[in-house]
Order: C-alpha cells, then sequence, then structure tokens
C-alpha cells in the first residue's frame, strides 16, 4: 500500500508546530513562557503558531494570573493527541516505504 | 521529501520530547566531586569518633550513643563531638551542592537549556520532598540521642529522592537511588558500621554513577 505524503498533517508541517504538539503530548501543561523559552522562538512566532493549533482545536488554553502577570498555560486536546499520533504513523510508514525503495 | 529530512522530523519531536520533560544537564562530574568530598569527610569524621588505638588495642567510640534510660539525650546532641560531625556534615553537603551548581549550569549553558527552567524546578522539588523529610526527621532524632539512625536514614532518603527525581532527570539515577536504599537498609541492620556505610553511599556509588554519567553523556 501506497501511503501518500497528503496523509500527513497540514497542521504539523510547521518546525514549531510540530515542536509545540510534542511538548504538549509528554506534558500535562506547559506555559508561554517556558515554551518560548524551550523552542528559542520569539513572542510573536510562538504566538501565532499557537493560534494556529488552537484554531484546528488541537490545543486547550488556560488563562490564569500570577500576581498581577498573565500566565498561559497550554494543553494537547484529544483531538490534537488523535492527529498528532497519525501524523507520527505517517511518518512511520513513509520511512518504511521509502528503505523498500 | 527525502528520507533525512523525515528523520530530522523525527529527531526533532523526540529531543522536544525529552527536553521539555527532563533536565538533561546534570553534571556527572559533579557527581564523582561529592563522592570524594563525601570520603575525605567521611574520613574526618572517622578521625574524631575512633580514638586512635595501638595495634593491640580496641577500638573505642567516644559518642554517648546510647539513650539509656528512655528520656532525650539533649547533651550528646551538644557535645562537642556530634557538634564536629555536623559541621563537617554540613561542609560536605555545601561543597558538593556548590560544586553541583558550578558545573551543572555550565553544562546547562552548553546545551542552551535555562539553569532555572521547568524541568529544573520540578526535578528540585520532587527532590526536596524526601530530602526535607527526612532531613527534618534525622535532625529530631538525633536530638532525641538516636545517633544509630542518622547514617540508614541518610542513604534511605536520599534513595528515595534519587528514585522519584529520576522521572525528570536520566533515568540511570534510579538504580543509584535503589542501591541506597539497599545500602540504607543493610546498615540499619548492621549497627556500629554506619560510617562505613555512609561513605560507600555517598562516597564510592558517587564516583561510580558520576563517572558511568559523565562518560555516557558529558562528553
Amino acid at each position: 500500500m501506497k501511503v501518500a505524503f497528503d496523509k500527513l498533517d497540514k497542521a504539523f508541517e510547521n518546525r514549531v508546530r510540530l515542536q509545540i504538539m510534542s511538548v504538549l503530548m509528554v506534558n500535562e501543561q506547559y506555559d508561554f513562557n517556558s515554551l518560548k523559552e524551550l523552542l528559542q522562538v520569539t513572542d510573536g512566532n510562538l504566538a501565532s503558531n499557537l493560534k494556529a493549533l488552537e484554531k484546528e482545536d488541537y490545543i486547550i488554553i488556560h488563562k490564569t494570573f500570577v500576581g498581577k502577570k498573565p500566565n498561559t498555560n497550554y494543553q494537547a486536546s484529544a483531538k490534537g493527541k488523535t492527529a498528532f499520533q497519525n501524523h507520527l504513523n505517517t511518518l512511520e510508514q513513509l520511512i518504511k516505504q521509502q528503505k523498500k525503495a | 521529501m527525502e528520507n533525512n529530512k523525515l528523520q530530522e522530523e523525527l529527531l526533532s519531536i523526540r529531543t522536544m520530547m525529552e527536553r521539555s520533560s527532563k533536565f538533561i544537564s546534570l553534571s556527572g562530574l559533579s557527581g564523582v566531586m561529592a563522592g570524594i568530598y563525601a570520603l575525605a569527610g567521611a574520613f574526618a569524621a572517622y578521625r574524631i569518633i575512633y580514638r586512635p588505638a595501638g595495634v593491640f588495642g580496641y577500638r573505642d567510640f567516644v559518642i554517648p550513643n546510647e539513650n539509656h534510660d528512655g528520656y532525650p539525650l539533649l547533651h550528646s546532641f551538644l557535645s562537642p563531638v556530634v557538634l564536629n560531625l555536623i559541621l563537617i556534615a554540613v561542609a560536605v553537603l555545601l561543597a558538593s551542592i556548590i560544586t553541583c551548581y558550578i558545573l551543572t549550569s555550565q553544562k546547562a549553558k552548553k546545551h542552551g537549556q535555562a539553569m532555572w527552567g521547568k524541568t529544573s524546578r520540578t526535578l528540585l522539588f520532587t527532590m526536596a520532598v524526601p530530602l526535607v523529610t527526612g532531613g527534618l526527621l534525622i535532625l529530631i532524632l538525633i536530638s532525641r540521642g538516636y545517633l544509630g539512625v542518622v547514617a540508614p536514614a541518610c542513604l534511605a532518603f536520599y534513595g528515595l529522592a534519587l528514585v522519584s527525581a529520576s522521572a525528570y532527570t536520566f533515568t540511570d539515577i534510579k538504580y543509584l537511588g535503589l542501591c541506597e536504599i539497599a545500602l540504607g537498609i543493610i546498615a540499619a541492620i548492621l549497627p556500629g558500621y554506619g560510617l562505613l556505610f555512609w561513605a560507600i553511599g555517598f562516597g564510592v556509588l558517587h564516583i561510580v554513577y558520576g563517572s558511568l554519567l559523565y562518560t555516557k553523556y558529558d562528553r
């Protein structure tokens, strides 16, 4: 069976989005600043990619305040987790397929 | 998309999963150093506890280590020998923590991982719970004159701290923790050899595991 590249999730085409999702798969929640530090991206870049994931309903946003500072936490939704698993499976199949060829 | 790019993609996923949940900048070398400090401390303590004996003499120790009448033996806590031992222990602990901090922050810088980030905070918190519990318990028991519990309890609680911390750093730490717990239990079964087990647990094991981590991850 031939697996096509278009089976890869478009939402994860972007490296930053893929990395955000990887982090949220193994951590229950992650906050904005820790994500920024980990991925070493700018505020704007991170925010726009988070927004894209939110639009797909792949992540859930929790807004709280620490003192007067806003603290936003992100969590992977069930839909996002399934999508990520599917994306990984497709990647795996593609690699296997190319090894055969 | 070529194979390389797919592999790269998987690698980036793996790295992020690991980096976001584990503090991988822990320095192995600092473990070796802590082991050396501990051995030096144990040697100094040995010289204080055991009076030098002649070749044929009995070894004699100078700590009033028994609570004969069942009442708190506060004066043993304040005896100069015990105070000296506590001083040595604090010096070993401080030297180990400072060395660990310096070497680990150097390694964190190299890895581009924050020294005071989400992962290191979680790691410290999981270690602090059993360590503070054990530490307070031991101090209270020392003040009651139960000096025999110090070595077994230090080893056992430190082992527990390592086992729980292993979820947030190198998994190898788990086996070090299990070894420390086993040593603590054995030390409790064989009273009188506390210092020896303490030296094995905090000295020898740290050097062995520190060099293991160093060869595996530091280079």
